[in-house]
């Protein structure tokens, strides 16, 4: 009471209850923006060590996988052109290819140029083959691949949805394109057997291709696009198809076709008899095959070590270049007579 | 004569409510002067002599025309004026109904064009030719966005939908006209021309016009806080005429009666209507409405008509939404989207033409080729068909149309979504910011505006209102000039104090909520019961003082039972502080009616009759009231400002005693304090009765109300007695001159625009430190066109001859950079404005203006204050602030691109039409140099940031077109081309965009410095569009390159390699991000790092779904370690060109901000050393 009385009389016009609802924000580090920060500066010690760091550690991954990738032994040979008879025009490379009547078998020789160790994968490479163009890729229906059930779901699989008025089975152009050269090597009279089975992901075998799904009405239309398929054979086991149906990336490409599991000595010569019947003279395009190891790091291509010693390397230089700029042009870090308006010679 | 009048005005308090006109027929015999006792003044509003004022007066003595005019019937609502539809009094605040909600909304989100660019491409890809995406990827983004806004709007109007039902169904008190019972009615049925009762405490259902109150007298007090923000009680009167018999019970509404008033309109000050009842005409101003939003306080009840209900409410009416700007930023960002629709259009276009060249070359190889299957096998009817080919030129046609489908994002539509978040998310930190909560008014930060939050960190123009903005416009009584002799010693607050303003009142203690310093030797004077003539005059000043306003004196309890306080609530602080002085003095004003006022004399309880007040005006500048004194004398006190008053003084007048006042007025003045000058005059009887006469007419009349009053004001207010004059100080708010200086550091200029007079501006401006003493002044204040070009012309000639001197202070004024020259300010009146804006002169007073360092500007209008900042915006890219506190600020804070009201004395219209509101004009400081900063560079660096994420999207989708036959095909799946602007990436850039802080808020109040920044437009410019979009380019090549270089000729399939393509752009642009940040706080840290994970966890997800055809493939390529190493080197590679010229320019040409944050780092002390020796 007594305090109140002596508040009041002092007149500072302070009535108002003391408890009155206050509006002044709650105090808290994140209001306030205040929280904890790390506040990162790049000194040139920073920057000289990050350039190092990067060197160190990209030049030995460069060389390694340079190492892993002199290391691969592949043989590539491209065949399109010598399994046609003659010298000729690309019509009648056409018509060729397109005759039923003709046995298109044809043989290569491959020489081994080093040891290869097993597993030696077998490829087909297709050149100028657009497996990513957007009427292809599209062309294709997933449900009809899984499900038994959905074999009358042929959307999106134009112009190779039904045939003779009954749906296709697997529908779209990519299962009607499928590849359909094969290979037999032998090394002498001795036969090379070629494992296909696993060469397709496991994945697609047990969850995408359905294991009660069998072909149907498959290659019965008027233009023939490529192999046939056993009708007898669920999806999930005709792996040429899984492999096929994972379309490619680029309009250059590589496709599983098998395994040699047996050594292969340098200078061996292989004999490899193909059937030559997937028309890819239609549009210049050419195919190889491929016989190639492996290493921790994939197939030959000595790009990735290239860039990492490339990348190392820069960086380096740059660690030098730096080095050097902070020597010949040093700044203290954090000089107050840098600012704008300390710059001025007049000043303030 | 005399005494008879006074009796009669005594004898009954019944008798007062007869209005004088009634009264002069029914007792003709009676005396003029009696009637006129009670006759109560028809205007009793006077306002502090502010700007503001005139507008409002202007409103409200408007004429009343015929055609404009409604007509209400008194208690007949059918009968109302048939000319106009009046709505019921239901309002509505809500947007939509259940019904059109859908149509309404939509068509609302879609006025943003951006929403209608997304319409548009996701209706592209419903054509089957051109489907790039699936149905559900092309509109989700779309869908999401809309719903998203959906639901919140439909929340949003839900409540307003529910606060709408509980307002429409409140109670209100309605009287049937015939049997004149009020029974209950809801709010929303309430219609004009209903006679309806108002009690304590309740609010106002509509606005009404009052005819009777509880109050013998008329009076009613309104608190109008959710009105104007004003909490004093306003006093609002019935008319005496319809005081005789209110309607009720026992008197029924007269059926012919009606008001004639104006049409519905947003002038909450202003009213005109006149009423006609029982016969006869009377005359309704602003004081005989009461508006909708007011609250009744200490009146018992109000019998009021409804004039206007609903909508048309004058609240309702006031309603607007907050402005809408646009920032600078946004406008400048629209180049740089205009860019980039160019860059797009050049992608498809070569896109198209690739397409084209492909397909002509291929021509022939297509029929057959299996992957594009030209021909139609499965027709066996015509061979010659074409599967979904349509000749060369609609393909290209048809690739140009999918190409702008996948190229899409280049244009950054999250980016206008992402920047709402950012707002909000800087808004709530603006107002949750301690720093800016102001302890007096309890009042936080607001931000009306959400989007113009960076243009806080570019302003180079402040506009500054001075009354309420630069000082608190709480004003205190300092000093008085009596006769000549100035009383100044305010020294003793308390110590014999006590006795002057206690006022015994049966056994209860009454005294004035405040208290001013009193000077001891004047309160000896007054208490000495001498007749000398400096105690008399002395007593007179406190008089007038006491009677000479329209304070309203509340008696509040306090704790003390025993104890009472009187609070002295006025609409005028001058007003305020000079009644609560002359109580100190020991002249209480105790009790106002309306047609009295008891004053406490010295002790002795007086009465005096008030018989006529002359309110204020801006042309006289003064006030007077005529009142009846006790000793039966009739007195006019007159108080206004110095020059008006001066001008009307006696004749034969002490010139000495004319000086030394006018010596101690110029001493005030230049002290800062604001003069009134009071004077006095006795009338005689005949005069008296003259003016009477005629003020009676006057306050009838229809036409030229207004202007006959000031005539007759002018008329009487002569040959006064100069009593002396009064110095209130306006108090300085806390802060103002450091704020100043700390503005004018930071490259800000200040321009202070007041309606004070020039010494008085000038005072202040010394005070606050706007000016100092080395400043050479242009004084511009002519009277004429010529005699200001003249003036111009020599100011310009000034600065010219400076400008001489120093080396080159035009490269100076570009710069920033304050010279050696000497500093100039320009103080510059509103009557030379006149004659220079909007005329050929501007441009000069333009030149001279950016010159000078400080501008004043004196005794302006409020139409110069807009005048004034258009006069920088028109003629300069410069940025304007205006900052303001009362209803004379408003034009000039829409008009400025940044507009700032304070939550202060005058009400709220200023924070109504302002951007943003806050307490104290300190506060500006932490705002822009704190705020804006961090809010500039936020803001520009995550415009910059979104362009460069989507093009970089944009660019590896186009090198990989190139490889597909130009076909549009991604190998990225079209999920993540939809989720990668939406989900991928943005939520770093919104959490950077609202957290990131390149200084701490206490480095940058240190160095204001670092606000030249923003001015500089150091962060946002097309130069640093094209480097990033440079950098784009570059990333993108390292993302799609070095995994194309390392799979070729291999068996990688689109969905692995797509996959690779995500991670790594993801990767990389949150890389770059992050190696901009400049703080690193754990939320920062989750949400970059988090982002990374969730784009892993998405691709994941897109990638388990067994009927896409990139079924497992993640798994498959995370596998392989040539993955790793992929992701690896594209993040060095892609990072190194950006990181590299970072450093380079962090090292070589460092800017300011980054020179201050190594200070912070590591040179914390050598900083602040170097820092006094540069002072």
């Amino acid at each position: 009471m007594n305090n109140s009385a002596a508040g009041t009389s002092s007149g500072s016009g302070d009535v108002s209850a003391p408890r009155r609802n206050s509006n002044r924000p709650k105090y808290s580090r994140f209001t306030q923006q205040e929280l904890p920060a790390c506040k990162p500066i790049l000194t040139p010690r920073w920057v000289i060590s990050v350039f190092t760091l990067i060197g160190v550690i990209f030049i030995p991954i460069g060389i390694a996988a340079l190492r892993a990738s002199t290391n691969v032994v592949e043989i590539v040979k491209r065949y399109d052109a010598d399994c046609i008879p003659g010298n000729n025009t690309k019509a009648y490379r056409v018509a060729y290819i397109q005759d039923k009547n003709i046995d298109k078998t044809c043989n290569i020789t491959l020489r081994v140029p080093k040891d290869m160790d097993p597993p030696i994968y077998v490829y087909y490479q297709l050149d100028n083959f657009y497996q990513n163009h957007r009427r292809y890729v599209k062309s294709r229906n997933d449900a009809q691949l899984k499900d038994r059930g959905k074999a009358n779901d042929t959307s999106g699989c134009d112009p190779e949805d039904a045939s003779n008025g009954s749906p296709i089975v697997p529908c779209g152009l990519i299962a009607w394109s499928l590849f359909n050269d094969t290979y037999n090597f032998s090394i002498g009279n001795q036969n090379l057997t070629v494992n296909k089975r696993g060469i397709s992901w496991k994945s697609d075998r047990d969850h995408k291709f359905g294991n009660d799904v069998f072909p149907r009405n498959f290659q019965n239309g008027t233009l023939i696009g490529g192999a046939s398929l056993d009708e007898n054979t669920p999806l999930s086991q005709q792996e040429d198809l899984i492999v096929w149906m994972r379309t490619a990336a680029l309009p250059t490409f590589r496709k599983s076709y098998g395994k040699i599991e047996q050594n292969l000595r340098e200078n061996d010569t292989i004999t490899v008899t193909i059937k030559n019947n997937y028309n890819t003279y239609s549009f210049s395009g050419k195919k190889k095959l491929v016989l190639s190891t492996s290493s921790w790091l994939g197939g030959k291509n000595d790009f990735i070590g290239i860039t990492y010693l490339t990348i190392g390397g820069l960086c380096f230089f740059l660690a030098i270049a730096f080095t050097g700029v902070y020597l010949v042009k040093p700044r203290k870090l954090g000089d107050p007579s840098y600012l704008s308006w300390n710059r001025n010679p007049s000043g303030r | 004569m005399v005494g008879e009048g006074l009796t009669t005005s005594e004898e009954g308090e019944e008798e007062s409510p007869i209005p004088p006109s009634y009264r002069h027929h029914r007792r003709n015999s009676s005396s003029a002067v009696a009637a006129s006792c009670d006759g109560f003044p028809k205007h009793s509003h006077v306002r502090h002599p502010s700007g503001a004022d005139t507008e409002r007066l202007a409103a409200s003595q408007r004429e009343l025309a015929e055609s404009d005019s409604r007509l209400v019937f008194l208690g007949d609502p059918g009968l109302s004026d048939p000319r106009f539809e009046m709505p019921r009094n239901s309002i509505r605040t809500a947007k939509y109904s259940l019904i059109i909600f859908l149509p309404r909304n939509i068509f609302e989100q879609f006025r943003r064009l951006a929403y209608v660019y997304f319409l548009v491409i996701a209706v592209l890809n419903q054509l089957p030719q051109i489907a790039v995406f699936g149905r559900g990827a092309s509109i989700l983004p779309l869908a999401f966005v809309l719903l998203v806004t959906a639901v919140k709007d439909a929340y949003e109007d839900w409540r307003r939908h529910r606060s709408d039902r509980i307002e429409n169904n409140r109670a209100a008190s309605v009287c049937d006209p015939h049997s004149g019972r009020f029974f209950s009615k809801r709010w929303k049925e309430v219609r004009v021309g209903e006679v309806v009762k108002v009690l304590a405490n309740e609010g106002i259902p509509c606005d009404m016009v009052l005819l009777a109150t509880s109050d013998p007298t008329g009076v009613a007090y309104v608190q109008t806080i959710n009105l104007d923000g004003e909490s004093n009680l306003k006093t609002r009167y019935a008319k005496q005429e319809t005081m005789i018999h209110p309607p009720g019970e026992d008197h029924p509404v007269d059926p012919a009666g009606f008001i004639r008033c104006e049409q519905p309109n947003r002038n909450i000050y202003g009213f005109l209507g006149n009423m006609e009842v029982d016969g006869k005409r009377v005359s309704l101003g602003p004081a005989n409405i009461i508006l909708r939003g007011c609250e009744l306080k200490n009146t018992a009840w109000v019998i009021g008509v409804a004039v206007y209900t609903g909508s048309e409410t004058k609240v309702m009416l006031n309603s607007s939404g907050a402005s809408s700007k646009r920032s600078r930023l946004e406008t400048q960002m629209n180049r740089e989207t205009l860019l980039l629709s160019a860059i797009l259009i050049a992608l498809c276009l070569v896109m198209a033409i690739c397409n084209g060249i492909w397909l002509g070359n291929h021509s022939d190889d297509l029929e057959l080729a299996q992957f594009f299957r030209k021909r139609d096998y499965s027709d066996r009817d015509d061979k010659d068909e074409n599967y979904n080919y349509y000749g060369l030129g609609m393909q290209v046609f048809f690739t140009f149309l999918m190409s702008v489908i996948v190229f899409q994002i280049m244009i950054p539509i999250s980016l206008y979504i992402s920047m709402e978040f950012v707002r909000l998310g800087q808004a709530y930190f603006m107002i949750r910011d301690a720093n800016l909560y102001d302890e007096s008014s309890n009042s936080r930060f607001q931000c009306r505006a959400l989007n113009i939050n960076e243009d806080l960190g570019q302003i180079k123009h402040v506009f500054s209102d001075k009354t309420g903005t630069l000082t608190e416009n709480k004003m205190e009584f300092q000093c008085a000039s009596i006769r000549g002799v100035d009383y100044s010693g305010g020294t003793s607050l308390r110590e014999n104090g006590e006795e002057h303003c206690i006022v015994a009142a049966s056994n209860q203690i009454l005294k004035p909520k405040m208290s001013v310093k009193t000077d001891p030797e004047l309160v000896r004077l007054l208490r000495n019961k001498g007749e000398s003539e400096q105690g008399k005059q002395a007593r007179e000043f406190f008089l007038a003082l006491a009677c000479c306003n329209t304070i309203v004196p509340l008696v509040v309890d306090t704790s003390d039972p025993k104890q009472k306080l009187i609070d002295y609530q006025g609409e005028s602080p001058d007003e305020q502080a000079l009644v609560y002085a002359s109580a100190s003095y020991g002249f209480v004003l105790i009790e106002r009616t309306s047609g009295h006022i008891i004053i406490d004399v010295l002790g002795n309880k007086q009465r005096y009759d008030v018989l006529g007040l002359h309110q204020f005006d801006s042309d006289r500048k003064r006030m007077s009231v005529i009142v009846c004194c006790p000793d039966k004398t009739i007195k006019l006190f007159v108080k206004g400002a110095d020059n008006s008053m001066f001008g009307v003084i006696q004749n034969k007048v002490d010139l000495c005693m004319i000086d030394a006042t006018k010596a101690n007025l110029h001493a005030y003045s230049s002290l800062g304090l604001r003069t009134l000058v009071v004077g006095m005059r006795e009338l005689s009887r005949k005069e008296f009765e003259e003016w009477q006469s005629v003020y009676e007419n006057a306050s009838t009349s229809l036409m030229g109300r207004g202007k006959l009053l000031r005539a007759i004001a002018s008329n009487i207010e002569k040959g006064l007695l100069i009593l002396g004059a009064s110095g209130i100080e306006d108090k300085l708010q806390e802060g103002v001159p450091e704020a100043i200086a700390s503005m004018r550091q930071a490259g800000i200029k200040v321009w202070v625009l007041t309606g004070d007079k020039q010494e008085t501006a000038i005072s202040i401006g010394f005070s606050c430190k706007l000016l100092t003493s080395q400043m050479t002044q242009i004084v511009i204040n002519s009277q004429s066109r010529e005699s200001c070009r003249k003036s111009l012309q020599d100011a310009i000639a000034m600065y010219k001859k400076f400008a001489a001197i120093s080396p080159d202070p035009f490269e100076n004024i570009l710069t920033g950079i304050v010279s050696t020259r000497v500093p100039m300010a320009l103080i510059i009146d509103g009557t030379s404005l006149v004659f220079i804006l909007e005329t050929e002169l501007e441009e000069d007073l333009f030149k001279v203006a950016t010159v000078c360092d400080v501008v004043l500007c004196c005794r302006v209008a409020p139409l110069q204050k807009a005048g004034i900042v258009a006069l920088i915006k028109n003629r300069s890219d410069d940025m304007t602030l205006a900052i303001g506190d009362g209803a004379n600020d408003v034009s000039m804070i829409q008009m400025a691109d940044v507009g700032i009201g304070i939550s202060g004395q005058e009400g709220r219209q200023a924070v109504m039409a302002s951007d943003f509101a806050m307490g104290q004009f300190r506060f500006l400081v932490p705002l822009l140099l704190v705020h804006g900063h961090w809010n500039y560079q936020r803001m520009a660096y995550m415009i910059l940031y979104n362009f460069y994420k989507n093009a970089v999207f944009v660019f590896i989708l186009f090198w990989y077109v190139l490889y597909t036959a130009y076909t549009l095909t991604t190998a990225i799946t079209e999920w993540s081309s939809a989720l990668y602007s939406a989900v991928y990436t943005t939520l770093p850039t919104i959490v950077v965009g609202i957290l990131d802080k390149d200084l701490s808020r206490k480095t940058l109040m240190k160095y204001p410095q670092l606000y030249r920044a923003g001015q500089r437009d150091e962060r946002y410019s097309l130069k640093l569009f094209i480097l990033i979009m440079t950098d784009a380019v570059w990333q993108s090549v390292a993302v799609f390159y070095i995994p194309y270089l390392v799979y070729r000729q291999s068996t990688i399939d689109g969905s692995s390699i797509g996959d690779l393509w995500t991670l790594a752009v993801v990767v990389l642009v949150n890389i770059h991000l992050a190696m901009d940040v400049r703080r690193w706080n754990w939320i920062t840290h989750a949400a970059i790092w988090g982002c990374i994970v969730a784009t892993a966890i998405c691709v994941i997800i897109i990638d388990c779904i067994s009927t896409l055809p990139g079924y497992w493939a993640i798994f498959k390529i995370m596998g392989t370690g040539l993955f790793w190493l992929c992701l690896l080197g594209i993040t060095v590679a892609g990072m190194l060109p950006h990181f590299s010229a970072k450093v380079l320019k962090e090292y070589l040409m460092p800017s300011d901000v980054q020179i201050v944050r190594e200070m912070d780092k590591f040179w914390r002390i050598a900083a602040t050393t170097s820092e006094i020796q540069n002072e």
